[in-house]
């Protein structure tokens, strides 16, 4: 058995292979419950009982989806050009640690018109600047950025937790390691009355039109696409190589930042050390499992989304742990991994 | 400032620094092992994860701290071969690859505990592994705590180097690894199956990260919890680079971070409250993302590294 290049990818398949994989991860998913000693359909049953059952469940799905589209915006724009951000986890944090800073500090008590959209660049702002490092390792000693980012999750974290403990720390938390709320005025506006859907929802549907816009219409879209398919090439052609990686990494290392500066400005009001339950490294797979097409990823971010908020559900009323959600959606990343191969390949004798 | 001097008299520093560079030897060695043959395996800190749960879960079911080990080398080796189907005949990304398995033998290692193990507010223990006491060196002034007051794993880990280096370079099978990391095109032509030797040297490399994991549980620790890895597989893949592909001196680099490592861990207390100790945590990752810059432009790398082998497609 061999695996033979197709000539070019049928659309039909290339707009299947999520399906298939989802439906592979799925079926590895059941037989994980099915191990467990639980009815699996009961199981799936629940899951989506809580993601779509209620009002309340359907809420809870689109917030979570929100910081999960922005995640999956920053992989999706970096591995275009084949920059392989890593490090959206701790992008997300110093994103959100700088838009709590900034809204609790130096604009705490503007009016929202001009403290919303000054924390959230101050929250880009900290997820570009985290990104820059290892990219400037890179271009300069040749560093694979894919570890360096890694680590920089874990020294963004420490770095946060020093600051919510520190200069950052709620006097008024009871001792509890949080950062001081950020003012009203940065607090975005919610969508639906009692629930957690807010404002972000809007603006990141907006960042996903906006960077399919630029990916597929503007002369820098091009070249990030031109030096990820094939960098030689690209730079032969005229791409300034390293300057496009930069541009890309502003974008993705923004996009990110974003992601926790919404987070905390929508949401929960304050940073701590547990604000993303790994918002970023579920936006690789997200944006795997959306091709990296920006479009995509806001439906890949929903059924990411549908089986936190449906597994969290589902294990307070079954004897199945929560985990089965990080467990189905990793697997998904595989599957899809394989299935985007048949895309590009068929087997022949 | 005498203080910061005296901890490297104290033998504690240095039974410290073997106990700490035990999962790193392992690990790094595993990375190096699969990193040869010209396949990067980014699995390795959930693989690590993995190990560390199943060895302890074994032991907790009442299973010799051996079986606990060889289940974590197991299983190291299953995810090794998941691995080394998607990124050999495949020859899917080994970045992504290697990734989502990290993803999926975490979660999954949380979900099998929290299936096997209700919730509890402290986790529950067994029974580690205990320090062995060699005839005589123990015994030594000094050296007999510094050096020879370990548990087995970590001789194993030193005996694994060894015994690595030596395979690498002075038996055919070596030949054929590194042939195979540098020009599996030329290798096929002498004779040697790229395929064969790059899915052996993944699960032997994978079954030793799970072993690295493992010694967590069953050694320096006696319990599981996630998010106990704290990027030490990260670290391994640095390690790696630092160590140019060498067995060698892969063992010195983990002794050396594992040296950094002990120290930070005891200057904290002498330093004390006066800076914050996440400074002090931070050191591990800084050190490792500082050797890569240092290393990355000197460094040998294999040259068919992440490059898929296709019979007949270059």
């Amino acid at each position: 058995m061999r695996f033979e290049r197709r000539a070019h990818r049928p659309l039909i398949l290339v707009l299947l292979a999520p399906v298939f994989a989802l439906g592979a991860a799925l079926a590895i998913a059941g037989v994980l419950i099915m191990l467990a000693g639980a009815p699996v359909a009961e199981a799936f049953g629940q899951i989506l009982n809580g993601a779509f059952g209620s009002r309340l469940g359907i809420s809870e799905t689109l917030t979570r989806a929100t910081p999960l589209i922005f995640t999956g915006l920053a992989a999706a724009v970096a591995f275009r050009a084949r920059l392989w951000n890593i490090g959206g986890e701790g992008q997300f944090y110093m994103g959100a640690i700088a838009a709590a800073a900034l809204a609790s500090g130096a604009i705490a008590g503007w009016p929202p018109l001009i403290a919303i959209p000054g924390a959230m660049f101050a929250g880009a702002l900290a997820g570009t600047v985290t990104l820059l490092l290892p990219l400037g390792l890179r271009l300069r000693f040749g560093v694979d950025e894919v570890v360096t980012s890694l680590l920089l999750n874990f020294v963004a974290l420490l770095f946060v937790s020093m600051l919510i403990e520190g200069p950052l720390k709620d006097p008024l938390a009871f001792g509890w390691p949080q950062s001081v709320p950020v003012s009203e005025g940065a607090e975005l506006p919610k969508l639906l009355a009692r629930t957690r859907l807010h404002a972000g929802l809007l603006i990141a549907l907006a960042a996903a039109l906006l960077v399919h816009f630029v990916q597929s219409r503007t002369r820098f879209g091009m070249q990030s696409r031109a030096a990820g398919l094939n960098a030689a090439a690209a730079r032969f052609a005229g791409v300034p190589l390293g300057m496009t990686l930069i541009k890309v990494a502003c974008m993705s290392g923004g996009l990110a930042g974003l992601a926790g500066a919404i987070e905390v400005m929508g949401v929960k009001g304050y940073v701590t050390t547990d604000l993303s339950p790994g918002y970023g490294y579920a936006g690789i797979i997200v944006a795997m499992l959306a091709n990296l097409h920006p479009i995509g990823v806001v439906a890949a971010a929903l059924f990411v989304a549908v089986m936190f908020v449906g597994a969290d559900s589902m294990s307070r009323v079954m004897d199945i742990p929560s985990y089965i959600a990080d467990v189905t959606v990793a697997l998904s990343l595989l599957t899809m991994l394989l299935s985007l191969f048949f895309t590009q390949y068929r087997i022949s004798r | 400032m005498m203080e910061l001097f005296d901890i490297f008299a104290s033998a504690g520093l240095w039974a410290a620094v073997l106990r700490i560079a035990t999962p790193l030897i392992f690990g790094t060695l595993g990375a190096l092992l699969c990193e040869r043959v010209g396949v990067l395996n980014l699995g390795i800190e959930g693989i690590m994860t993995f190990g560390a749960m199943i060895g302890w879960l074994t032991v907790y079911q009442g299973g010799d701290l051996w079986l606990g080990l060889l289940a974590a080398a197991f299983f190291g080796a299953m995810f090794g071969l998941l691995h080394a189907v998607l990124t050999v005949p495949f020859g899917l990304s080994q970045h992504v690859a290697g990734l989502g398995i990290t993803l999926f033998a975490s979660s999954l290692s949380y979900y099998v505990f929290r299936l096997a193990v209700p919730v509890a507010s402290s986790p529950p223990t067994i029974e580690p592994f205990r320090p062995l006491q060699i005839p005589f060196l123990s015994d030594l002034p000094f050296l007999g705590t510094a050096l020879f007051n370990q548990t087995a794993p970590t001789y194993l880990a030193i005996a694994v180097a060894l015994a690595l280096s030596y395979v690498l370079f002075r038996t055919p099978l070596g030949l054929a690894m590194r042939m195979t990391g540098e020009n599996p095109h030329g290798a096929e032509a002498q004779g040697v199956n790229p395929v064969a030797v790059r899915f052996g040297a993944i699960i032997a490399g994978s079954a030793l990260m799970g072993v690295g994991g493992a010694f967590l549980t069953l050694s320096a620790f006696n319990s599981f919890f996630p998010t106990m890895m704290q990027g030490r597989g990260w670290v391994c893949i640095a390690l790696v680079v630092f160590a140019s592909w060498n067995p060698g001196r892969a063992l010195l680099g983990a002794l050396l971070f594992a040296l950094f490592d002990a120290y930070q861990l005891r200057l904290q207390t002498v330093i004390g409250k006066t800076v914050p100790y996440q400074l002090f945590l931070m050191i591990p990752y800084i050190l490792s993302i500082a050797a890569l810059a240092v290393m990355a432009r000197r460094a040998r790398v294999p040259q068919a590294l992440m490059q898929p082998y296709r019979r007949g497609e270059r």
